[in-house]
Protein backbone atom coordinates (compact mmCIF):
# COMPACT_ATOMS: atom_id res chain seq x y z
CA UNK A 1 0.00 0.00 0.00
CA UNK A 2 1.17 3.47 -1.06
CA UNK A 3 1.26 5.77 2.34
CA UNK A 4 -0.69 8.85 1.82
CA UNK A 5 1.68 11.75 2.50
CA UNK A 6 3.78 9.46 -0.69
CA UNK A 7 1.11 10.25 -3.16
CA UNK A 8 0.59 14.05 -1.58
CA UNK A 9 4.07 14.26 -2.07
CA UNK A 10 4.79 13.21 -5.26
CA UNK A 11 1.87 15.53 -6.60
CA UNK A 12 3.47 18.90 -4.70
CA UNK A 13 6.87 17.80 -6.37
CA UNK A 14 4.81 17.76 -9.64
CA UNK A 15 2.38 20.50 -9.52
CA UNK A 16 3.60 22.53 -6.72
CA UNK A 17 -0.11 22.69 -5.38
CA UNK A 18 -1.12 22.12 -1.65
CA UNK A 19 -1.40 18.45 -0.63
CA UNK A 20 -5.00 17.40 -1.92
CA UNK A 21 -6.00 13.49 -1.26
CA UNK A 22 -8.70 12.15 -2.58
CA UNK A 23 -10.75 9.92 -0.12
CA UNK A 24 -12.60 7.24 -2.43
CA UNK A 25 -16.50 6.84 -0.84
CA UNK A 26 -16.10 2.95 0.57
CA UNK A 27 -18.84 2.95 2.62
CA UNK A 28 -22.06 0.01 1.45
CA UNK A 29 -24.68 2.23 -0.54
CA UNK A 30 -28.14 0.53 -2.10
CA UNK A 31 -28.10 3.46 -4.71
CA UNK A 32 -25.19 1.37 -6.85
CA UNK A 33 -26.41 -0.59 -8.65
CA UNK A 34 -24.30 -3.46 -8.28
CA UNK A 35 -24.65 -3.37 -5.20
CA UNK A 36 -28.67 -3.31 -5.59
CA UNK A 37 -28.20 -6.48 -8.02
CA UNK A 38 -25.95 -8.35 -5.56
CA UNK A 39 -28.83 -8.15 -2.56
CA UNK A 40 -31.41 -8.66 -4.85
CA UNK A 41 -29.65 -11.79 -6.23
CA UNK A 42 -28.87 -13.29 -2.38
CA UNK A 43 -32.62 -12.87 -1.99
CA UNK A 44 -33.54 -15.18 -4.49
CA UNK A 45 -30.77 -17.66 -4.26
CA UNK A 46 -32.52 -17.74 -0.34
CA UNK A 47 -36.19 -18.17 -1.19
CA UNK A 48 -35.24 -20.45 -4.01
CA UNK A 49 -33.30 -22.86 -1.73
CA UNK A 50 -36.30 -22.78 1.12
CA UNK A 51 -38.66 -22.91 -1.48
CA UNK A 52 -36.79 -25.93 -2.65
CA UNK A 53 -37.25 -27.29 0.89
CA UNK A 54 -40.58 -26.66 1.14
CA UNK A 55 -41.94 -30.05 -0.81
CA UNK A 56 -39.60 -32.21 1.47
CA UNK A 57 -40.89 -30.96 5.25
CA UNK A 58 -44.90 -30.65 3.93
CA UNK A 59 -44.02 -34.12 3.01
CA UNK A 60 -42.40 -35.11 6.43
CA UNK A 61 -45.13 -33.33 8.46
CA UNK A 62 -47.91 -35.11 6.42
CA UNK A 63 -45.85 -38.57 7.68
CA UNK A 64 -45.27 -37.71 11.13
CA UNK A 65 -48.73 -36.69 11.70
CA UNK A 66 -50.79 -39.06 9.49
CA UNK A 67 -47.78 -41.83 9.68
CA UNK A 68 -47.37 -41.00 13.52
CA UNK A 69 -51.32 -41.89 14.65
CA UNK A 70 -50.07 -45.79 14.29
CA UNK A 71 -46.99 -45.73 15.85
CA UNK A 72 -46.45 -48.59 18.37
CA UNK A 73 -44.92 -51.99 19.09
CA UNK A 74 -48.27 -53.39 17.19
CA UNK A 75 -47.32 -51.82 13.96
CA UNK A 76 -43.53 -53.91 14.00
CA UNK A 77 -44.89 -57.14 15.30
CA UNK A 78 -48.22 -57.93 13.60
CA UNK A 79 -49.19 -58.89 10.16
CA UNK A 80 -51.06 -56.78 7.66
CA UNK A 81 -55.07 -56.65 8.45
CA UNK A 82 -57.05 -58.10 5.68
CA UNK A 83 -59.70 -56.17 4.09
CA UNK A 84 -62.23 -54.62 6.68
CA UNK A 85 -60.60 -55.80 9.37
CA UNK A 86 -58.91 -53.53 12.35
CA UNK A 87 -55.41 -53.29 13.84
CA UNK A 88 -52.85 -55.35 12.31
CA UNK A 89 -49.07 -53.74 11.35
CA UNK A 90 -46.47 -54.19 8.98
CA UNK A 91 -44.08 -55.80 10.79
CA UNK A 92 -43.67 -58.53 7.49
CA UNK A 93 -42.68 -55.95 5.46
CA UNK A 94 -40.68 -54.50 7.12
CA UNK A 95 -38.61 -57.70 7.41
CA UNK A 96 -38.98 -58.45 3.54
CA UNK A 97 -37.66 -55.05 2.51
CA UNK A 98 -34.51 -55.63 4.77
CA UNK A 99 -33.99 -58.83 2.90
CA UNK A 100 -35.18 -57.94 -0.81
CA UNK A 101 -32.31 -54.94 -0.35
CA UNK A 102 -29.77 -56.91 1.43
CA UNK A 103 -29.96 -59.49 -0.97
CA UNK A 104 -29.57 -57.02 -4.05
CA UNK A 105 -26.51 -55.51 -2.54
CA UNK A 106 -25.00 -59.09 -1.94
CA UNK A 107 -25.80 -59.33 -5.77
CA UNK A 108 -24.97 -55.91 -6.88
CA UNK A 109 -21.67 -54.65 -4.50
CA UNK A 110 -18.82 -57.30 -4.80
CA UNK A 111 -19.76 -57.31 -8.70
CA UNK A 112 -19.78 -53.30 -8.83
CA UNK A 113 -16.79 -53.12 -6.82
CA UNK A 114 -14.90 -55.73 -9.15
CA UNK A 115 -16.19 -54.31 -12.33
CA UNK A 116 -14.93 -50.44 -10.46
CA UNK A 117 -11.33 -51.86 -9.90
CA UNK A 118 -11.07 -52.96 -13.74
CA UNK A 119 -12.69 -50.01 -15.29
CA UNK A 120 -10.29 -47.57 -12.70
CA UNK A 121 -7.02 -49.56 -12.37
CA UNK A 122 -6.42 -51.95 -15.01
CA UNK A 123 -8.63 -51.10 -17.81
CA UNK A 124 -8.20 -47.61 -18.05
CA UNK A 125 -8.68 -46.94 -21.86
CA UNK A 126 -9.18 -50.30 -23.33
CA UNK A 127 -12.09 -50.68 -25.50
CA UNK A 128 -13.89 -52.84 -23.07
CA UNK A 129 -13.57 -50.52 -20.04
CA UNK A 130 -15.37 -47.43 -22.03
CA UNK A 131 -17.90 -50.06 -23.65
CA UNK A 132 -18.48 -51.24 -19.83
CA UNK A 133 -18.40 -47.43 -18.82
CA UNK A 134 -21.08 -46.23 -21.04
CA UNK A 135 -23.52 -48.71 -20.90
CA UNK A 136 -23.53 -48.71 -17.12
CA UNK A 137 -24.20 -44.92 -17.36
CA UNK A 138 -27.01 -45.97 -19.30
CA UNK A 139 -28.46 -48.63 -16.90
CA UNK A 140 -28.50 -45.32 -14.30
CA UNK A 141 -30.89 -43.87 -16.16
CA UNK A 142 -33.22 -47.36 -17.01
CA UNK A 143 -36.85 -46.83 -15.76
CA UNK A 144 -36.74 -48.99 -12.71
CA UNK A 145 -40.14 -50.93 -14.16
CA UNK A 146 -38.31 -52.24 -16.75
CA UNK A 147 -35.87 -53.69 -14.27
CA UNK A 148 -39.03 -55.27 -13.36
CA UNK A 149 -39.92 -56.41 -16.35
CA UNK A 150 -36.84 -58.38 -17.25
CA UNK A 151 -36.48 -59.76 -13.37
CA UNK A 152 -39.96 -61.09 -14.79
CA UNK A 153 -38.95 -62.55 -17.98
CA UNK A 154 -35.39 -63.67 -16.02
CA UNK A 155 -36.10 -64.65 -13.22
CA UNK A 156 -40.07 -65.39 -12.76
CA UNK A 157 -41.35 -67.35 -15.57
CA UNK A 158 -38.47 -69.64 -15.72
CA UNK A 159 -38.25 -70.51 -11.90
CA UNK A 160 -41.97 -70.47 -12.24
CA UNK A 161 -42.82 -68.89 -9.21
CA UNK A 162 -42.61 -65.00 -7.90
CA UNK A 163 -39.79 -64.72 -5.61
CA UNK A 164 -37.76 -62.42 -2.84
CA UNK A 165 -35.20 -63.57 -5.10
CA UNK A 166 -36.71 -61.93 -8.33
CA UNK A 167 -37.09 -58.69 -6.12
CA UNK A 168 -34.08 -58.91 -5.67
CA UNK A 169 -32.44 -59.55 -8.84
CA UNK A 170 -34.36 -56.54 -10.21
CA UNK A 171 -33.28 -53.97 -7.56
CA UNK A 172 -29.70 -55.43 -7.94
CA UNK A 173 -30.00 -54.36 -11.61
CA UNK A 174 -30.71 -50.86 -10.58
CA UNK A 175 -27.74 -51.10 -7.90
CA UNK A 176 -24.97 -52.43 -9.77
CA UNK A 177 -23.95 -48.69 -12.34
CA UNK A 178 -24.61 -46.97 -9.56
CA UNK A 179 -22.53 -49.18 -7.07
CA UNK A 180 -20.03 -49.32 -9.79
CA UNK A 181 -19.63 -45.59 -11.45
CA UNK A 182 -19.28 -44.02 -7.47
CA UNK A 183 -16.66 -46.95 -6.68
CA UNK A 184 -14.75 -46.24 -9.97
CA UNK A 185 -14.49 -42.39 -9.19
CA UNK A 186 -14.00 -43.53 -5.46
CA UNK A 187 -10.98 -45.77 -6.43
CA UNK A 188 -9.62 -43.08 -8.92
CA UNK A 189 -9.12 -40.04 -5.75
CA UNK A 190 -6.76 -42.39 -4.03
CA UNK A 191 -3.92 -40.58 -4.77
CA UNK A 192 -1.48 -42.06 -7.18
CA UNK A 193 1.60 -41.13 -5.07
CA UNK A 194 0.19 -43.81 -2.72
CA UNK A 195 -0.37 -46.33 -5.26
CA UNK A 196 3.65 -45.71 -6.49
CA UNK A 197 4.77 -45.86 -2.79
CA UNK A 198 3.20 -49.63 -2.65
CA UNK A 199 4.56 -50.25 -5.74
CA UNK A 200 8.03 -49.23 -5.01
CA UNK A 201 7.96 -51.34 -1.73
CA UNK A 202 7.30 -54.20 -3.94
CA UNK A 203 3.80 -55.11 -3.54
CA UNK A 204 2.15 -56.75 -6.38
CA UNK A 205 -0.88 -55.36 -8.31
CA UNK A 206 -3.35 -57.65 -6.18
CA UNK A 207 -1.23 -56.23 -3.27
CA UNK A 208 -1.74 -52.76 -3.98
CA UNK A 209 -5.12 -52.92 -4.82
CA UNK A 210 -6.27 -54.77 -1.82
CA UNK A 211 -4.00 -52.96 0.61
CA UNK A 212 -3.89 -49.75 -0.30
CA UNK A 213 -6.20 -48.78 -2.87
CA UNK A 214 -9.24 -50.29 -1.71
CA UNK A 215 -9.22 -49.25 1.75
CA UNK A 216 -8.61 -45.80 1.23
CA UNK A 217 -10.95 -45.42 -1.26
CA UNK A 218 -13.77 -47.50 1.24
CA UNK A 219 -15.42 -44.67 2.68
CA UNK A 220 -16.51 -43.19 -0.15
CA UNK A 221 -17.17 -46.51 -2.04
CA UNK A 222 -19.71 -47.20 1.10
CA UNK A 223 -21.25 -44.14 0.58
CA UNK A 224 -22.09 -45.14 -3.17
CA UNK A 225 -23.50 -47.96 -2.02
CA UNK A 226 -25.74 -46.72 1.00
CA UNK A 227 -27.13 -43.83 -1.49
CA UNK A 228 -27.90 -46.80 -3.75
CA UNK A 229 -29.94 -49.17 -1.46
CA UNK A 230 -31.49 -46.32 0.13
CA UNK A 231 -33.02 -45.55 -3.58
CA UNK A 232 -33.82 -49.60 -4.27
CA UNK A 233 -35.64 -49.35 -0.64
CA UNK A 234 -38.36 -47.01 -2.25
CA UNK A 235 -38.12 -48.59 -5.28
CA UNK A 236 -42.05 -50.34 -5.95
CA UNK A 237 -42.47 -50.72 -9.55
CA UNK A 238 -39.50 -53.37 -9.87
CA UNK A 239 -41.17 -55.49 -7.31
CA UNK A 240 -44.78 -55.29 -8.11
CA UNK A 241 -44.44 -58.20 -10.66
CA UNK A 242 -41.07 -59.81 -9.00
CA UNK A 243 -41.35 -60.47 -5.11
CA UNK A 244 -45.14 -59.55 -5.46
CA UNK A 245 -46.70 -59.97 -1.45
CA UNK A 246 -47.33 -61.90 1.09
CA UNK A 247 -49.53 -61.80 3.89
CA UNK A 248 -47.52 -63.82 5.78
CA UNK A 249 -43.86 -63.67 8.00
CA UNK A 250 -40.92 -64.58 6.00
CA UNK A 251 -39.45 -67.73 7.47
CA UNK A 252 -36.31 -68.57 5.04
CA UNK A 253 -37.95 -68.76 1.78
CA UNK A 254 -36.55 -66.74 -0.54
CA UNK A 255 -37.69 -68.73 -3.58
CA UNK A 256 -41.28 -67.44 -2.09
CA UNK A 257 -42.65 -64.08 -2.90
CA UNK A 258 -42.27 -61.42 0.11
CA UNK A 259 -43.81 -58.60 1.74
CA UNK A 260 -41.85 -55.19 1.11
CA UNK A 261 -42.83 -51.63 2.43
CA UNK A 262 -43.24 -50.31 -0.84
CA UNK A 263 -45.36 -53.01 -2.01
CA UNK A 264 -47.59 -52.44 0.87
CA UNK A 265 -48.01 -48.50 0.50
CA UNK A 266 -48.85 -49.30 -2.94
CA UNK A 267 -51.37 -52.15 -2.39
CA UNK A 268 -52.59 -50.11 0.89
CA UNK A 269 -53.02 -46.44 -0.16
CA UNK A 270 -55.51 -47.59 -3.06
CA UNK A 271 -57.66 -49.50 -0.15
CA UNK A 272 -61.15 -48.04 0.44
CA UNK A 273 -60.72 -49.34 4.01
CA UNK A 274 -59.36 -46.61 6.65
CA UNK A 275 -57.54 -49.47 8.27
CA UNK A 276 -55.40 -49.86 5.51
CA UNK A 277 -54.64 -46.32 4.44
CA UNK A 278 -53.49 -45.31 7.97
CA UNK A 279 -51.02 -48.31 7.90
CA UNK A 280 -49.76 -47.05 4.18
CA UNK A 281 -49.39 -43.78 6.15
CA UNK A 282 -47.04 -45.71 8.97
CA UNK A 283 -45.10 -47.65 6.47
CA UNK A 284 -44.21 -44.61 4.64
CA UNK A 285 -43.02 -43.44 7.83
CA UNK A 286 -41.48 -46.43 8.43
CA UNK A 287 -39.62 -46.57 5.56
CA UNK A 288 -38.25 -42.75 5.40
CA UNK A 289 -36.80 -43.53 8.80
CA UNK A 290 -34.93 -46.37 7.54
CA UNK A 291 -33.52 -44.35 4.15
CA UNK A 292 -32.31 -41.49 6.72
CA UNK A 293 -30.90 -43.63 8.98
CA UNK A 294 -28.74 -45.09 6.09
CA UNK A 295 -27.93 -41.90 4.21
CA UNK A 296 -26.73 -40.48 8.24
CA UNK A 297 -24.76 -43.51 8.38
CA UNK A 298 -23.16 -43.27 4.55
CA UNK A 299 -22.19 -39.91 5.52
CA UNK A 300 -20.57 -40.72 8.92
CA UNK A 301 -18.87 -43.07 6.86
CA UNK A 302 -16.94 -40.32 4.55
CA UNK A 303 -16.96 -37.71 7.36
CA UNK A 304 -13.75 -39.53 8.88
CA UNK A 305 -11.78 -40.83 5.52
CA UNK A 306 -8.34 -39.98 7.16
CA UNK A 307 -8.69 -42.70 10.39
CA UNK A 308 -7.78 -46.22 10.19
CA UNK B 1 27.42 -47.88 -31.21
CA UNK B 2 26.13 -45.95 -28.12
CA UNK B 3 28.10 -47.44 -25.22
CA UNK B 4 31.16 -46.37 -26.40
CA UNK B 5 29.46 -42.55 -27.08
CA UNK B 6 28.48 -43.24 -23.73
CA UNK B 7 32.35 -44.16 -22.00
CA UNK B 8 33.84 -41.00 -23.92
CA UNK B 9 30.76 -38.81 -22.81
CA UNK B 10 31.19 -39.89 -19.06
CA UNK B 11 35.34 -39.45 -19.12
CA UNK B 12 35.57 -40.40 -15.66
CA UNK B 13 37.36 -43.33 -15.67
CA UNK B 14 35.46 -46.48 -14.58
CA UNK B 15 33.62 -47.63 -17.61
CA UNK B 16 33.18 -51.14 -16.33
CA UNK B 17 32.57 -49.59 -12.57
CA UNK B 18 32.57 -53.41 -12.45
CA UNK B 19 34.62 -54.28 -9.24
CA UNK B 20 35.43 -51.87 -5.93
CA UNK B 21 31.97 -52.44 -4.27
CA UNK B 22 29.87 -51.54 -7.22
CA UNK B 23 26.21 -53.05 -6.12
CA UNK B 24 24.32 -51.51 -8.94
CA UNK B 25 25.83 -50.80 -12.67
CA UNK B 26 23.36 -48.55 -14.74
CA UNK B 27 23.93 -48.34 -17.69
CA UNK B 28 20.77 -46.70 -19.87
CA UNK B 29 22.07 -46.64 -23.49
CA UNK B 30 18.62 -45.37 -24.37
CA UNK B 31 14.89 -44.71 -22.58
CA UNK B 32 11.81 -43.76 -24.57
CA UNK B 33 8.05 -42.73 -23.43
CA UNK B 34 6.23 -43.38 -26.11
CA UNK B 35 7.80 -41.38 -29.09
CA UNK B 36 9.73 -39.21 -26.52
CA UNK B 37 13.26 -39.77 -26.47
CA UNK B 38 14.39 -38.90 -22.55
CA UNK B 39 17.06 -40.25 -21.50
CA UNK B 40 21.03 -41.18 -23.30
CA UNK B 41 24.25 -42.82 -22.61
CA UNK B 42 23.70 -42.40 -18.91
CA UNK B 43 26.15 -45.03 -17.33
CA UNK B 44 26.25 -44.34 -13.41
CA UNK B 45 28.04 -47.39 -11.34
CA UNK B 46 26.33 -47.21 -7.27
CA UNK B 47 29.46 -48.49 -5.22
CA UNK B 48 28.23 -50.19 -1.73
CA UNK B 49 28.02 -48.16 1.67
CA UNK B 50 28.20 -44.68 -0.42
CA UNK B 51 25.38 -41.84 -1.49
CA UNK B 52 25.68 -41.30 -4.92
CA UNK B 53 23.77 -38.39 -6.44
CA UNK B 54 22.17 -37.18 -9.52
CA UNK B 55 22.38 -33.35 -10.31
CA UNK B 56 21.23 -31.38 -13.29
CA UNK B 57 18.88 -28.86 -14.47
CA UNK B 58 14.83 -29.63 -14.51
CA UNK B 59 13.86 -32.28 -16.98
CA UNK B 60 17.44 -33.54 -17.40
CA UNK B 61 16.41 -37.54 -17.08
CA UNK B 62 17.97 -37.25 -13.44
CA UNK B 63 14.50 -38.96 -11.78
CA UNK B 64 14.29 -41.04 -15.09
CA UNK B 65 17.65 -42.81 -14.85
CA UNK B 66 16.99 -43.05 -10.51
CA UNK B 67 13.82 -44.99 -11.47
CA UNK B 68 14.99 -47.18 -13.93
CA UNK B 69 17.01 -48.77 -11.15
CA UNK B 70 14.27 -50.27 -9.48
CA UNK B 71 11.75 -51.06 -12.46
CA UNK B 72 9.27 -47.88 -11.66
CA UNK B 73 9.15 -46.88 -14.97
CA UNK B 74 7.45 -49.82 -15.68
CA UNK B 75 4.39 -48.18 -14.36
CA UNK B 76 4.53 -45.91 -17.36
CA UNK B 77 2.70 -46.32 -20.43
CA UNK B 78 5.00 -46.50 -23.31
CA UNK B 79 7.91 -46.87 -21.85
CA UNK B 80 10.94 -48.78 -23.80
CA UNK B 81 14.74 -49.07 -22.56
CA UNK B 82 17.94 -50.43 -23.98
CA UNK B 83 20.83 -51.08 -21.85
CA UNK B 84 21.12 -52.89 -18.45
CA UNK B 85 21.17 -52.67 -14.59
CA UNK B 86 22.89 -55.19 -13.13
CA UNK B 87 22.17 -55.25 -9.38
CA UNK B 88 24.55 -58.08 -7.88
CA UNK B 89 25.51 -59.32 -11.28
CA UNK B 90 21.91 -59.63 -12.76
CA UNK B 91 20.56 -57.91 -14.98
CA UNK B 92 16.79 -56.65 -13.03
CA UNK B 93 15.71 -55.93 -16.55
CA UNK B 94 16.15 -59.56 -17.43
CA UNK B 95 13.19 -61.89 -19.04
CA UNK B 96 13.60 -63.67 -16.15
CA UNK B 97 13.40 -61.04 -13.45
CA UNK B 98 10.00 -60.30 -11.50
CA UNK B 99 9.88 -56.45 -11.29
CA UNK B 100 8.14 -56.92 -7.65
CA UNK B 101 11.66 -59.35 -6.02
CA UNK B 102 13.75 -56.14 -7.58
CA UNK B 103 11.67 -53.16 -5.41
CA UNK B 104 11.96 -55.46 -2.46
CA UNK B 105 15.64 -55.32 -2.47
CA UNK B 106 15.79 -51.72 -3.86
CA UNK B 107 13.77 -49.60 -2.04
CA UNK B 108 12.85 -45.98 -3.04
CA UNK B 109 11.33 -42.83 -1.37
CA UNK B 110 9.44 -40.50 -3.54
CA UNK B 111 10.05 -36.72 -3.96
CA UNK B 112 6.23 -35.92 -2.19
CA UNK B 113 5.99 -38.02 1.05
CA UNK B 114 3.24 -40.54 0.41
CA UNK B 115 1.89 -42.27 3.60
CA UNK B 116 -0.50 -44.25 3.19
CA UNK B 117 -3.77 -43.73 4.76
CA UNK B 118 -3.63 -45.73 7.71
CA UNK B 119 -1.78 -45.72 10.99
CA UNK B 120 2.14 -45.04 11.64
CA UNK B 121 2.65 -48.21 13.16
CA UNK B 122 0.90 -49.93 10.17
CA UNK B 123 2.59 -47.39 7.89
CA UNK B 124 6.23 -49.03 8.75
CA UNK B 125 4.82 -52.49 8.92
CA UNK B 126 3.38 -52.47 5.76
CA UNK B 127 6.14 -53.88 3.93
CA UNK B 128 6.66 -56.13 6.60
CA UNK B 129 3.58 -57.70 5.78
CA UNK B 130 3.92 -57.75 2.34
CA UNK B 131 7.17 -60.19 2.66
CA UNK B 132 5.17 -62.19 5.41
CA UNK B 133 8.11 -61.08 7.82
CA UNK B 134 8.51 -63.69 10.48
CA UNK B 135 10.14 -61.98 13.52
CA UNK B 136 8.66 -59.59 15.48
CA UNK B 137 6.86 -56.75 13.86
CA UNK B 138 6.78 -54.48 17.02
CA UNK B 139 10.55 -54.41 17.17
CA UNK B 140 11.28 -54.04 13.40
CA UNK B 141 8.69 -51.15 13.81
CA UNK B 142 10.54 -49.37 16.28
CA UNK B 143 14.38 -50.25 14.95
CA UNK B 144 13.17 -48.57 11.38
CA UNK B 145 11.60 -45.94 13.03
CA UNK B 146 14.70 -45.38 15.38
CA UNK B 147 16.72 -45.34 12.12
CA UNK B 148 14.72 -43.03 10.84
CA UNK B 149 15.31 -40.67 13.53
CA UNK B 150 11.36 -40.78 14.13
CA UNK B 151 10.94 -42.83 17.05
CA UNK B 152 10.96 -40.30 20.05
CA UNK B 153 8.39 -38.01 18.56
CA UNK B 154 5.81 -40.99 17.23
CA UNK B 155 6.59 -43.35 20.26
CA UNK B 156 3.58 -42.44 21.93
CA UNK B 157 0.87 -41.88 19.01
CA UNK B 158 1.95 -45.05 16.76
CA UNK B 159 -2.60 -45.36 16.28
CA UNK B 160 -2.47 -41.85 15.06
CA UNK B 161 -2.93 -41.83 11.03
CA UNK B 162 0.51 -41.21 8.89
CA UNK B 163 -1.41 -38.33 7.34
CA UNK B 164 -1.13 -36.26 10.72
CA UNK B 165 2.20 -35.95 11.08
CA UNK B 166 3.55 -32.57 9.88
CA UNK B 167 5.45 -32.76 6.07
CA UNK B 168 8.96 -33.24 7.46
CA UNK B 169 7.54 -35.86 9.64
CA UNK B 170 6.04 -37.43 7.02
CA UNK B 171 8.63 -37.73 4.85
CA UNK B 172 10.86 -39.37 7.80
CA UNK B 173 8.05 -41.63 8.50
CA UNK B 174 8.58 -42.94 3.97
CA UNK B 175 11.84 -43.60 4.70
CA UNK B 176 11.26 -45.77 7.59
CA UNK B 177 8.56 -47.55 6.26
CA UNK B 178 11.20 -48.24 2.96
CA UNK B 179 13.97 -49.48 5.68
CA UNK B 180 11.64 -51.64 7.51
CA UNK B 181 12.26 -54.58 5.31
CA UNK B 182 15.73 -53.86 4.85
CA UNK B 183 16.38 -53.42 1.29
CA UNK B 184 19.96 -53.01 0.24
CA UNK B 185 19.63 -49.78 -1.64
CA UNK B 186 17.25 -47.10 -1.37
CA UNK B 187 16.42 -44.74 -3.61
CA UNK B 188 15.37 -41.35 -2.90
CA UNK B 189 14.22 -39.02 -5.53
CA UNK B 190 14.70 -35.17 -4.44
CA UNK B 191 13.41 -36.25 -1.12
CA UNK B 192 13.68 -32.94 0.50
CA UNK B 193 11.91 -31.03 -2.50
CA UNK B 194 8.70 -30.46 -0.66
CA UNK B 195 10.30 -30.07 2.97
CA UNK B 196 11.52 -26.59 4.54
CA UNK B 197 15.04 -26.22 5.50
CA UNK B 198 14.94 -27.73 8.65
CA UNK B 199 13.30 -30.64 7.79
CA UNK B 200 15.86 -31.17 5.10
CA UNK B 201 18.69 -30.76 7.15
CA UNK B 202 17.67 -33.50 9.12
CA UNK B 203 16.72 -35.63 6.10
CA UNK B 204 20.79 -35.06 5.47
CA UNK B 205 22.12 -36.12 8.85
CA UNK B 206 19.36 -38.89 8.90
CA UNK B 207 21.12 -40.12 5.46
CA UNK B 208 24.67 -39.89 6.48
CA UNK B 209 23.84 -42.25 9.59
CA UNK B 210 21.76 -44.65 6.80
CA UNK B 211 24.55 -45.03 4.11
CA UNK B 212 26.16 -47.45 6.97
CA UNK B 213 23.13 -49.89 6.40
CA UNK B 214 22.19 -49.35 3.31
CA UNK B 215 23.52 -47.79 -0.21
CA UNK B 216 21.94 -44.72 -1.28
CA UNK B 217 21.24 -42.95 -4.41
CA UNK B 218 19.72 -39.82 -4.70
CA UNK B 219 18.23 -36.89 -7.11
CA UNK B 220 18.32 -33.81 -6.14
CA UNK B 221 18.32 -30.27 -7.43
CA UNK B 222 19.74 -28.86 -4.68
CA UNK B 223 24.03 -28.72 -5.35
CA UNK B 224 24.76 -27.81 -2.25
CA UNK B 225 23.16 -31.36 -0.49
CA UNK B 226 24.61 -33.18 -3.06
CA UNK B 227 27.81 -31.50 -2.01
CA UNK B 228 27.04 -32.15 2.01
CA UNK B 229 26.08 -35.61 1.51
CA UNK B 230 27.26 -37.44 -1.97
CA UNK B 231 30.45 -39.49 -1.96
CA UNK B 232 29.88 -39.86 -5.62
CA UNK B 233 27.63 -37.30 -8.22
CA UNK B 234 26.86 -37.54 -11.47
CA UNK B 235 25.82 -34.09 -13.48
CA UNK B 236 23.02 -34.84 -15.94
CA UNK B 237 22.27 -32.32 -18.71
CA UNK B 238 19.37 -32.14 -21.24
CA UNK B 239 20.35 -32.64 -24.97
CA UNK B 240 18.34 -30.25 -27.50
CA UNK B 241 20.38 -30.50 -30.43
CA UNK B 242 17.63 -33.03 -32.31
CA UNK B 243 15.08 -31.42 -31.70
CA UNK B 244 13.75 -32.95 -28.57
CA UNK B 245 14.94 -32.91 -25.16
CA UNK B 246 16.83 -35.70 -24.13
CA UNK B 247 18.98 -36.41 -20.73
CA UNK B 248 22.76 -37.76 -20.43
CA UNK B 249 25.55 -37.98 -18.22
CA UNK B 250 27.81 -35.68 -18.99
CA UNK B 251 30.27 -36.36 -15.98
CA UNK B 252 30.04 -38.64 -12.84
CA UNK B 253 33.07 -38.54 -10.33
CA UNK B 254 33.92 -38.35 -6.54
CA UNK B 255 31.62 -35.63 -5.23
CA UNK B 256 34.72 -33.82 -4.18
CA UNK B 257 36.21 -34.09 -7.93
CA UNK B 258 33.14 -32.54 -9.40
CA UNK B 259 32.89 -29.75 -7.20
CA UNK B 260 36.47 -29.17 -7.27
CA UNK B 261 37.98 -29.39 -10.73
CA UNK B 262 35.20 -30.57 -13.28
CA UNK B 263 36.75 -32.20 -16.55
CA UNK B 264 33.65 -30.85 -18.77
CA UNK B 265 33.37 -27.34 -19.34
CA UNK B 266 29.71 -28.37 -19.44
CA UNK B 267 29.60 -28.69 -15.49
CA UNK B 268 31.50 -26.36 -14.69
CA UNK B 269 29.24 -23.92 -16.10
CA UNK B 270 26.38 -25.85 -14.41
CA UNK B 271 28.22 -25.43 -10.81
CA UNK B 272 29.05 -21.80 -11.53
CA UNK B 273 25.74 -20.86 -12.10
CA UNK B 274 26.31 -19.79 -15.53
CA UNK B 275 23.14 -21.37 -16.38
CA UNK B 276 19.63 -23.35 -14.72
Amino acid sequence: MIPPEGIGAARRGATGDPPRIDVPDLERSLKNVRTLFSALMSVVTVTASVVALYPLFSVLYLLIVRGGRRLGLSLFTELPPGAGMIGGGIGNAIVGTLVTVGLAAVLAVPFGILAAIYLAEYGDGSRVAGVVRFSAKVLTGMPSILTGVFAYAAVVVVTGSFSAVAGAVALSILVLPIVMLTAEEAIRMVPHKMKEAAIGMGATDTQTTLRVTLPTAMPAILTGVMLSLSRAMGETAPLLFTALFSDFWFEGGLGEPIATLAVLIYNFSGSPFDNQIDLAWAASLVLVAIVLVINLAGQALTKRPERR
Amino acid sequence: MVSATATATNGNGHENGVGDGVVIDCRIENLYYGDFHAVRDTHVPIRKGTITAFIGPSGCGKSTALRCVNRMNDLVRGFRFSGHVHFRGQDIYGRSIDPVAVRRSIGMVFQQPNPFAMSIYRNVAFGLRLNRFKGDVDEQVERALRGAALWDEVKDKLSASGLSLSGGQQQRLCIARAIATEPEVLLMDEPCSALDPIATRRIEELMLELKERFTIAIVTHNLQQAARVADWTGFMMVDTSRGGRTGYLVEFEETKKLFDEPAEDLTREYLQGEFS
